[in-house]
């Protein structure tokens, strides 16, 4: 199938366990959403996915077994869009997508007109047609963080995945974001696995929520579902209340200290969460 | 305006500027010299070379021998030099994502150094043994700051190379003072052999560079577009399928190959591979699809136009030429440093 299938997926670092054994599918042209509190895993099992930690269990990416792949076919089958990307200032926006070809390319050939079209393409799918010039220093936060999704685009991968992409951006440019991967995921029917943790955000743009702590999984599901009061308590006792927006989607609002005891969870905005 | 300007790899007004300096630094080291020749017949000279083209150039054999057999030989021997040091420095820089890497970070200075002294030592400063000894230390004193490199953890990522460069360059050095502690009368040898000395007889020197510089630059041009994304880290470039530590391996053995060839035949020549690639990027920018093929032209003409100063300076005594690229390249390289606006921060 395409899209990912993982079972019993393990990785550990010198012993130290991340991720403790997980079940996964995505299919094709389906959102995802890893939520978890900090140090669940996310970011490691989307690292053992994109083949860049070693890990234990079995992972398929469109069908293959990862094991079995080159590096160069399994970056050509998933990109991943790392939480941090190294940006070296000096390189332009188009120089870096133009990395997304690499795994198209035998080892010592060079890009072709082809290749450089792609690129630029897909900095013009992202609204970043203008920005092909800019040394990466040079670019605003929710501008690299175009850039670095286009790099991903022209990757030309059946699967994306995408680690805290909205992190450190403002709420419009969050949205900005979500939008174009969801663009992206209909236009091209990839499969998206992203780490999120904006839980609303999560509910709003993934079809499923797939719930990390620990290494594991605790629940899987649409939103409604994996969101509940008891589970909200394992982000690190946050005090939240969940409400009904005004299309009657989830929101999950954070509460100040002195409003609401640790850990509780309240319910407003008209009927609680259907189970 | 064509829809793939940003992307154009080398831009024909840098490859044109590097080629006329290069022309114009050949042409220069064959025009001038310690001999008075006149500078229309040694061109005519040329040109009788040429195919189709038959010139009296009016020079005696004398002086067509020192045209053919002195000058010519060394011009090509130090744009060798230049081309593979300079070449070597911007795929140490690339590879180890560090602005102060040199052709000689791993500790090859210090292996060639000790091959030399142990060959001044044993034989003298004219043998041939020399230029043999001293490769085998530059290529032994690499291989053992890889292999210290990968011991050490870390699975030979960028820093802990140097740091087994380090160690290796400490080492060597050490047994180098012994050994030319232990015999003080050739001190003066391997202090001007350690200063770089670019000296031909006929072709002898660039026949025994030429294969090291050819198949060193060549294996770093390809690596051009690889070192641009190793770029982006070990673990990105994972994710865009290449094996960062291959490519590590194949550029390092590369460019210690030709560093070592050029050390061999001309001593410990500094600066050329910090200040020319250095002085490409800041006229041109960060990719190495440019850096590279500019770095190989640019120190190529560096290192000729170095030669010709060290050898009419002080006409008809020689300055060591790493004296020239120094007091050139010191200066020039506080100029760059105070001019660039991008950092080589991440």
């Amino acid at each position: 199938m395409n899209g990912i299938r993982g079972r019993g997926i393990k990785v550990a670092y010198d012993g130290l366990v991340a991720v403790a054994g997980v079940d996964l599918t995505v299919g094709a042209g389906e959102w995802v959403a890893l939520v978890g509190p900090n140090g669940s895993g996310k970011t490691s099992l989307l690292r053992a996915l994109a083949g860049a930690v070693a890990a234990e269990g079995e992972i398929e990416i469109g069908g293959h077994a990862l094991a079995s792949l080159s590096r160069r076919r399994a970056a050509r089958l998933v990109a991943l869009v790392p939480q941090h990307p190294v940006l070296p200032g000096g390189m332009t926006a188009a120089e870096y997508v133009l990395l997304g070809r690499i795994p198209h390319l035998g080892y010592w050939a060079a890009e072709g007109a082809a290749d450089r079209r792609l690129a630029l393409a897909a900095l013009e799918r992202l609204d970043a047609a203008l920005l092909a010039d800019r040394p990466l220093g040079a670019l605003s936060g929710g501008e690299r963080q175009r850039v670095v999704l286009a790099r991903a685009v022209a990757q030309d991968a059946a699967v994306l995945l995408l680690d805290e992409p909205t992190a450190s951006l403002d709420i419009g440019h969050q949205q900005q974001v979500l939008d174009l991967v969801e663009g992206l995921r209909r236009e091209r029917s990839i499969a998206v696995l992203g780490a999120l943790h904006d839980l609303t955000l999560a509910a709003q743009y993934a079809d499923r929520l797939v719930l990390l702590d620990r290494g594991l999984v605790v629940a899987e599901g649409p939103a409604e579902m994996v969101l509940t009061p008891e589970r909200l308590t394992l982000f690190s006792g946050a005090r939240v209340a969940l409400l009904r927006g005004p299309g009657g989607e989830l929101v999950v609002s954070p509460r100040r200290d002195g409003t609401g005891r640790e850990g509780e969870v309240l319910l407003h905005g008209g009927s609680r969460p259907e189970v | 305006m064509n829809p793939e300007q940003p992307l154009r790899r080398v831009g024909p007004l840098a490859l044109a500027t590097a080629l006329v300096l290069l022309v114009g630094a050949l042409l220069a080291g064959l025009l001038v010299g310690a001999v008075d020749l006149a500078p229309g017949r040694v061109l005519a000279e040329l040109a009788d070379r040429l195919p189709w083209v038959s010139v009296d150039s009016g020079l005696t054999e004398q002086e067509t021998a020192i045209v053919w057999q002195l000058r010519l030989p060394r011009v090509i021997l130090a744009g060798l030099v230049g081309a593979t040091l300079a070449a070597a420095g911007a795929a140490y820089q690339g590879v180890f994502r560090n602005p102060l890497a040199d052709p000689y970070l791993l500790g090859v200075a210090a292996g060639a150094g000790l091959g030399a002294t142990v060959g001044i030592v044993s034989a003298s400063a004219a043998s041939p043994v020399v230029p043999a000894a001293a490769f085998a230390g530059a290529v032994v004193a690499a291989a053992l700051a890889y292999a210290l490199g990968g011991v050490a953890g870390g699975g030979r990522a960028g820093t802990t190379l140097i740091l087994g460069g380090v160690a290796v360059a400490a080492f060597f050095t050490a047994v180098q003072t012994f050994v030319q502690q232990r015999h003080a009368d050739t001190v003066r040898e391997v202090y001007s052999w350690i200063l770089g000395r670019l000296s031909t007889v006929g072709w002898t020197e660039v026949a025994l560079l030429a294969p090291y510089a050819v198949v060193s630059v060549v294996v770093l041009l390809l690596h051009r577009r690889l070192l641009d994304v190793l770029a982006v880290g070990e673990e990105e470039a994972a994710t865009l399928g290449v094996n960062a530590a291959r490519v590590r391996l194949l550029v390092v053995a590369a460019a210690t190959l030709g560093t070592a060839g050029a050390v061999a035949v001309g001593g410990l020549i500094g600066f050329v591979g910090l200040v020319v690639p250095h002085a490409v990027r800041l006229l041109t920018g960060t990719s190495y699809r440019v850096i590279l093929p500019l770095s190989v032209l640019g120190g190529a003409a560096f290192l000729m136009l170095a030669d010709l100063g060290a050898r009419s300076i002080l006409s008809p005594a020689e300055l060591p030429i790493g004296v020239i690229t120094a007091f050139v390249g010191g200066p020039f390289f506080a100029i760059v440093l105070r001019s660039s606006r991008q950092g080589w921060g991440p």
